[in-house]
């Protein structure tokens, strides 16, 4: 998969110097229009993700705040906006948020992934067509989905505490997304199910991998049901999974859109993370050196993971 | 014959297992014909069936629509066009480097969007670039453009390198050679960067929210979110949005298929 092309390219690249090896200026020549091709990526990098994550590291560093668009001053004020946001009451819970919001969403979407994966690994009529179907969630707008959920999960007339209602599961309306003890599951649900779709499509992809000799022969040797999962499947599939797992908790680290669409981080801050608390400071209070220093908090966390899923694809090209 | 109707009971479960998932698809699409508000639930079917809903929903929110449309196609473009030289060189020439930009994209896809669009705020207030199309194409470019040069890169390594100098060596140029035999060929893959660069940027939040201020340039999500952050009284009209700003979605899945799977496992990188 995409590890793969981390690969050098060395067997199949084009020499820069073909033809006349004699003309040094025509290599020269050769090598400057190469560079033309990767320059506007470059430029692009530099100004779009080099830039902000320098300038997101010295905002942190500043009083950026309304006053600085007016005039032009952010004084350098050293670690307070880190020390304000660290001591501030807010930080414990918005970590605590992010770290049960991750996991939660994490541990679900894969284990559910994972079952309809295997699944779908069976031949059946209209299996290929059905699993292209459950795509769908993946592809709508976060934030369109945040809207249908908003109204399923309405406490008066949403459809899931009428149906609940209705067969007796529950004894009233269950508050999801007005009550500080229940908006962080809610949130973790409606985020299990957009996170579906890719964990199936990933691990199916990596179980098609799986040569079907391997369960021939563990067949002939009574490894069948559970056994054969868990002495092929599971260790023919883990390197995918790895793969899997990281980028789900990298991508659920910076979620926004669900949260900001369901709950805006309330009610009472019970669904507030690191990302949605980084927004409220920069964008709603317009204290951009604080939500800077969140954010920066934030992205040391996402490195950190970064940093394991590349050492993991990297020691899935050495296997 | 018998082998496939052993098949049918996982059919069965297959089909019931995908209603649960798209539920909320057909919540949403039932709800968008329905009246439905913070007293009246909407029925499992329209019994009611209503079109007020769509009627509200264009009259408030067919300029957002065309902007959000701007803005993709927009994006489409400056990806494509920034991203299909990179990922031919980075494919196909013998430089030093490589190795580094690729980790450098890598990288640059686990920014999460808010870190971005704080430093943006910032440099787009100086540069006058806040509630403009051309400022949000070039800020949601960040989430398509090494998603695209992924993929590109990945078709490219399989194009023979012998095609390509057979090219040159008839006198075309290396700009010539790429456009006439690198692109012509890549014509799958630059589909699939393209629908999802598409797709990407017409689902885009987070930037439509922090580099727009006024109500002068505002894609279709921020019109939803408008309606979400208040307290909705309506669904109809909020439900038919959505709709309307699913169907991009929808249809590409349904005639797109095939570069929509491709995508999704390239996708192990983007998210």
């Amino acid at each position: 998969m995409t590890t793969a092309q981390l690969t050098a390219p060395e067997a199949n690249a084009l020499p820069a110097d073909r033809g006349a090896p004699s003309r040094r200026h025509g290599r020269w020549r050769e090598h400057a229009v190469q560079w033309l091709f990767l320059a506007p990526a470059i430029v692009y990098v530099v100004l779009f993700f080099a830039y902000p994550v320098v300038k997101n590291v010295l905002m942190g560093f500043q009083d950026y705040s309304t006053r600085t668009f007016f005039t032009g001053e952010a004084p350098w004020v050293g670690l307070s906006n880190y020390v304000t946001v660290v001591t501030g009451s807010l930080f414990s819970t918005t970590l605590v948020n992010t770290a049960l919001f991750t996991v939660g969403s994490i541990v679900g979407q894969f284990v559910i992934g994972l079952a309809l994966a295997l699944f779908f690994r069976r031949r059946f009529p209209l299996g290929g067509v059905l699993r292209s179907l459950l795509l769908m969630p993946w592809l709508l707008p976060l934030i369109a989905s945040s809207a249908v959920w908003k109204w399923i999960l309405d406490q008066d007339s949403g459809v899931l505490n009428q149906t609940l209602l209705f067969l007796h599961v529950i004894p009233g309306p269950i508050p999801w997304l007005s009550s500080p003890d229940v908006a962080l599951v809610a949130v973790i649900i409606v985020n299990i199910w957009l996170g579906i779709p890719f964990n199936v499509t990933i691990l199916y992809s990596g179980l098609q991998d799986i040569p079907g000799e391997l369960y021939e022969a563990a067949s002939l040797d009574g490894a069948t049901g559970w056994k054969a999962f868990w002495y092929i499947t599971w260790p023919n599939l883990r390197s995918v999974v790895s793969v899997v797992l990281v980028l789900g908790v990298v991508y659920t680290l910076k979620v926004l859109d669900i949260i900001l669409g369901l709950t805006g981080g309330g009610p009472a801050n019970a669904t507030q993370t690191l990302a949605t608390d980084s927004y409220h400071r920069s964008f709603v209070d317009f204290s951009f050196g604080t939500g800077a220093a969140v954010s920066n908090i934030l992205i040391v966390i996402s490195l950190l993971f970064s940093l394991v899923y590349l050492w993991v694809s990297r020691r899935t090209v050495d296997e | 014959m018998n082998s496939r109707l052993r098949g049918l009971p996982y059919t069965v479960l297959a089909i019931v297992f995908l209603a649960i998932m798209i539920f909320p698809v057909y919540w949403m699409l039932n709800a968008s014909f329905q009246q439905g508000g913070s007293a009246v639930s909407s029925s499992f079917i329209p019994t009611d069936f209503t079109l007020d809903g769509y009627a509200t929903a264009l009259s408030q929110q067919s300029g957002n629509l065309g902007t959000s449309l701007a803005v993709s196609l927009g994006t489409v473009v400056v990806s494509l066009a920034i991203a299909a030289p990179a990922a031919y060189a980075l494919a196909k020439f013998r430089m030093r480097w490589v190795g580094v930009v690729l980790f450098a994209l890598l990288t640059a896809q686990m920014i999460p969007g808010i870190v971005i669009a704080n430093a943006l705020y910032t440099v787009y207030t100086d540069v006058h670039l806040l509630n403009s199309i051309p400022g949000l194409i070039l800020a949601d470019a960040s989430a398509s453009i090494p998603f695209a040069i992924l993929v590109l890169r990945a078709f490219m390594l399989s194009i023979p390198t012998s095609l390509i100098e057979a090219a040159r060596v008839d006198g075309a140029g290396q700009f010539r050679a790429f456009v006439s035999i690198v692109l012509p060929i890549s014509r799958n893959s630059i589909i699939t960067a393209a629908l999802f660069s598409f797709l990407f940027t017409w689902s885009d939040f987070i930037f439509a929210l922090t580099l727009t201020t006024s109500n002068a340039v505002r894609p279709v999500t921020l019109g939803i979110y408008g309606y979400l952050s208040g307290n909705v009284q309506s669904w109809g009209p909020v439900m038919a949005t959505a709709v309307l700003a699913s169907i991009p979605a929808i249809v590409l899945l349904i005639i797109a298929q095939r570069y929509i799977a491709a995508g999704a496992l390239g996708g192990a990188v983007k998210s």
